[in-house]
């Protein structure tokens, strides 16, 4: 401590110490990332003369957006949204339903090994593939239509779910759930009285989370053939239809905007 | 808690009449609109193609197995622009996603009624639209390429970042702030010493989470013309060489893996 | 040299929190500020340097009006006063040394603070406050590293470091235990004697405030009702500033403790 003299250090420059102590290691990360940044942007080809004829159309997309065209395709945007909508809702339902159960069997503090050995990998496997190639490889095996893009969005949902519905419960007042085992409840009494009201809130919350997340996924479920607005959209672009396809992105962040309101109310009431 | 008489004994009910019947008549609601919903998909399925499904999917299995193991050599380019793809789009994206968020949080926004909206609508609508569709968009205006990717990621991830980065500003301990003020420092100085050492750690924390879950969309962004590995996968799919796709979808997975192994150490590292 | 007149706060909620606070603080004078939580003690040294807008009134402090200042005018002058606060308000995440360096933003321009290119003055006198509060070997630590005694003494450093002519104490030692709250004080006005500053110390510890301080103000429902030296507060008047209560055994107490000091040192 008293090592340190004033007299030493006055009239010695001060320097903020580096984030990175050690200071090879420190101008290697930096001399790594300048590298790969330099390397990154080698490789990427931009035609910049495509792009330069893009910035019309570009502007003309953003115009779009002031004169959307809900009409001249309004059966394919209705019968699209409704597909969507649907999908979102089935599979929001069948999704909550199924992580229920897989979120009780992959909590360590209330499940027995194998049970959460098994629902643990469920929750892995559904969370590493994305959607898109879920739905692909559904599409591929049920034909084209929303059944796919159904399948699709419950399998993503139980994987989000369960994920935190489980982390949930692990950290979950242990007290309050011992007092109703104490009481000589049997399983599912306990689980019922016990787990449940501590759960429910965040169950709730998250559910309407996942809702918000089926619906934009919903959206591009389309693109591979499953259904919903998404193929809608995608025959818009392919035809330079802005103005419709401007009317659709308005649609789909308007019904997200909806929901999100929707879900921050019903999540403010059971909290 | 209700209590009614009933043959000259009190009966304990967990709700009144009128609360029961409303839960139940919501539950009825519930219930038709998940069965309506059904019945649309149903509708719009050829079901012949769902009983054959297991056939199919056996099928495809076979022809998938064993993926064609010396094809992973034209992969490496794919898999450096999709790499490239979710660094460069993270990068731009956070450069966008801070001041947006600084107008956007109530305690940084220089106006409330004006300037603040118009950051929560770039943050709504840049969220509620999937990366695919920006993709698609992009590739309209811009045309095909890594570039249009790169563009997409960073477009859709503005919103995402600004959010968790303004609810992270909102969230400030407002004293320390004060306490800077205090000294006489200007409104930049105030910023970069009360308020940007707080944030520091939600903001690397958001990066790096938002840069793992930018790998796996970049992944399908080529499915769209994005550049990518996405590109080899659709190419593989359109000549139904299973062999290829099994391979694909395995580095795929596998870059999963290993950049949410990447982002928990950074994270860990950091915290 | 601080002057308020008729300074008066009134919050959005209808709550009047200052009513028409007439105060003189001359130059070198240590003053404690007493009263009960919601007094309005917090909401008169805030509203001294402007963190909280004052309704009416004036604020003069030498020959400038503090209550009718432009932003940048309003800079310069915060740069005179220097504030000390109840939970140290260190920025948590900087090292020791920026938050000390931290009190001249009002000094350097943003690039240099921004880049911690200080001027070797203000370094070298940053050196010599840590040195002076024994934190010198400290200076490269993090803020929120430090125990809550060592934080407060780097917010004093920070204040005193801008060259103030005023310091600003919000309940120095609320978050404190009673012997470092004591070091905190006898420190808050050592320097003060040695630098001749005049302070303001809002203190909920009316024993604490006895102990140190030659004036005390006493606060109720954002009027001055007491003023005048510490051993003119009599049982009456501590009734009158804090409600019904049995004081004898807090003023007995502050003669024990001074016993037991003196004992100790």
């Amino acid at each position: 401590m008293s090592d340190i003299r004033l007299d030493d250090k006055l009239g010695t420059a001060w320097r903020k110490p580096h984030f990175v102590k050690n200071p090879t290691l420190r101008w290697t990360l930096i001399a790594g990332f300048v590298a790969y940044m330099i390397a990154a942007f080698m490789t990427i080809e931009v035609d910049w003369g495509r792009v330069y004829e893009g910035l019309d159309r570009g502007w003309a997309f953003v115009l779009a957006f002031t004169s959307p065209d809900f009409t001249s395709r309004a059966s394919d945007i209705w019968e699209g949204l409704l597909e969507s909508i649907v999908m979102t809702v089935a599979a929001s339902v069948v999704g909550i339903l199924i992580s229920i159960p897989i979120g009780l069997g992959a909590a360590r503090n209330i499940a027995p090994l194998p049970v959460y050995v098994l629902c643990r990998g469920i929750v892995a496997i559904s969370r590493a593939l994305q959607e898109i190639i879920v739905a692909i490889l559904l599409v591929a095996i049920f034909g084209f239509g929303p059944l796919a893009g159904f399948l699709t969005l419950s399998f993503a949902t139980i994987g989000f779910l369960s994920k935190l519905l489980a982390e949930d419960i692990e950290a979950m007042d242990r007290v309050q759930a011992e007092a109703i085992k104490a009481s000589g409840a049997r399983w599912t009494q306990w689980i019922n009285y016990g787990v449940q009201p501590q759960v429910m809130p965040r169950l709730v919350g998250l559910s309407m989370y996942r809702i918000d997340i089926n619906f934009r996924e919903s959206a591009i479920l389309g693109l591979v053939g499953a259904g919903g607005i998404g193929a809608t959209l995608n025959t818009a672009f392919d035809r330079y239809e802005y103005d419709t396809a401007a009317a659709i992105l308005i649609l789909i962040i308007g019904i997200v905007m909806a929901l999100e309101y929707l879900s921050g109310i019903i999540r403010a009431k059971v909290q | 808690m209700p209590v009614r008489e009933q043959n000259g004994t009190q009966i304990w009910h967990r709700r009144t009449g009128r609360e029961s019947l409303v839960r139940w008549f919501g539950w009825l609601l519930g219930v038709a609109v998940f069965v309506y919903c059904w019945q649309i998909i149903s509708a719009s399925t050829t079901w012949f193609f769902v009983w054959d499904a297991p056939r199919i999917a056996n099928d495809i299995w076979t022809r998938a197995t064993p993926p064609k193991w010396e094809y992973v050599t034209q992969l490496g380019r794919p898999i450096w622009d999709t790499l490239n793809i979710a660094t460069l789009g993270t990068l731009i994206a956070l450069c966008l996603a801070v001041p947006v968020a600084f107008l956007a949080a109530r305690n940084t926004t220089p106006s409330g009624l004006f300037i603040r909206p118009i950051a929560l609508l770039i943050i709504v609508s840049t969220r509620s639209i999937n990366s695919l569709i920006w993709a698609l968009l992009l590739i309209a205006i811009i045309g095909p390429g890594v570039f249009a990717g790169v563009v997409a990621i960073a477009i859709r991830s503005i919103g995402f970042c600004a959010k968790l980065l303004y609810e992270a500003i909102e969230e400030i301990d407002q004293s320390q702030v004060e306490a800077i003020a205090a000294t006489g420092a200007s409104r930049w100085q105030v910023m970069a010493y009360g308020i940007v050492p707080q944030i520091m750690p939600a903001f690397a924390g958001i990066a790096v989470f938002r840069w793992d879950i930018n790998i796996r969309e970049s992944t399908v962004l080529g499915l769209v013309g994005a550049g990518g590995i996405g590109l080899q996968l659709s190419a593989s799919l359109n000549v139904l060489a299973w062999p290829q796709v099994s391979l694909i979808l395995l580095v795929i997975l596998l870059a999963v893996v290993i950049s949410e192994w990447v982002s928990a150490k950074i994270r860990g590292a950091i915290i | 040299m601080l002057q308020l007149k008729k300074l008066t706060k009134n919050y959005k909620t209808g709550d009047q929190a200052l009513k028409s606070i007439d105060l003189e603080v001359p130059k070198g004078q240590v003053l404690a500020l007493i009263g009960p939580s919601g007094a309005g003690k917090s909401t008169l040294i805030r509203c001294v340097n402007r963190l909280v807008e004052p309704t009416s009134g004036e604020a003069m402090l030498d020959d400038v009006d503090l209550a009718k200042l432009g932003s940048g005018a309003l800079r310069k002058a915060r740069r005179e006063m220097g504030m000390i606060f109840q939970e140290y308000a260190l920025v948590e995440r900087l090292t020791v040394m920026e938050n000390v360096l931290s009190g001249r933003l009002g000094y350097v321009g943003f690039w240099r603070s921004f880049l911690r290119r200080y001027p070797q003055s203000d370094v070298d006198e940053a050196f010599r406050l840590l040195d002076r509060v024994g934190l010198l070997h400290m200076a490269d630590k993090r803020a929120d590293e430090l125990s809550g005694g060592q934080r407060q003494r780097v917010g004093i450093c920070r204040a005193l470091i801008q060259n103030p002519k005023l310091l600003l104490v919000d309940e120095p030692t609320a978050s404190l235990d009673p012997k470092t709250s004591r070091q905190i004080m006898r420190l808050i006005t050592e320097l003060c004697r040695e630098r001749g500053l005049a302070a303001i110390i809002n203190i909920h510890d009316v024993a604490l405030a006895q102990m140190f301080v030659p004036r005390v103000v006493g606060l109720r429902f954002g009027e001055i009702v007491f003023d005048g030296p510490p051993d003119g507060l009599t049982p009456e008047k501590l009734t009158e500033i804090y409600g019904e209560e049995d004081w004898e055994a807090t003023i007995e107490k502050i003669e024990d403790d001074d016993a037991d000091i003196e004992a100790a040192e």
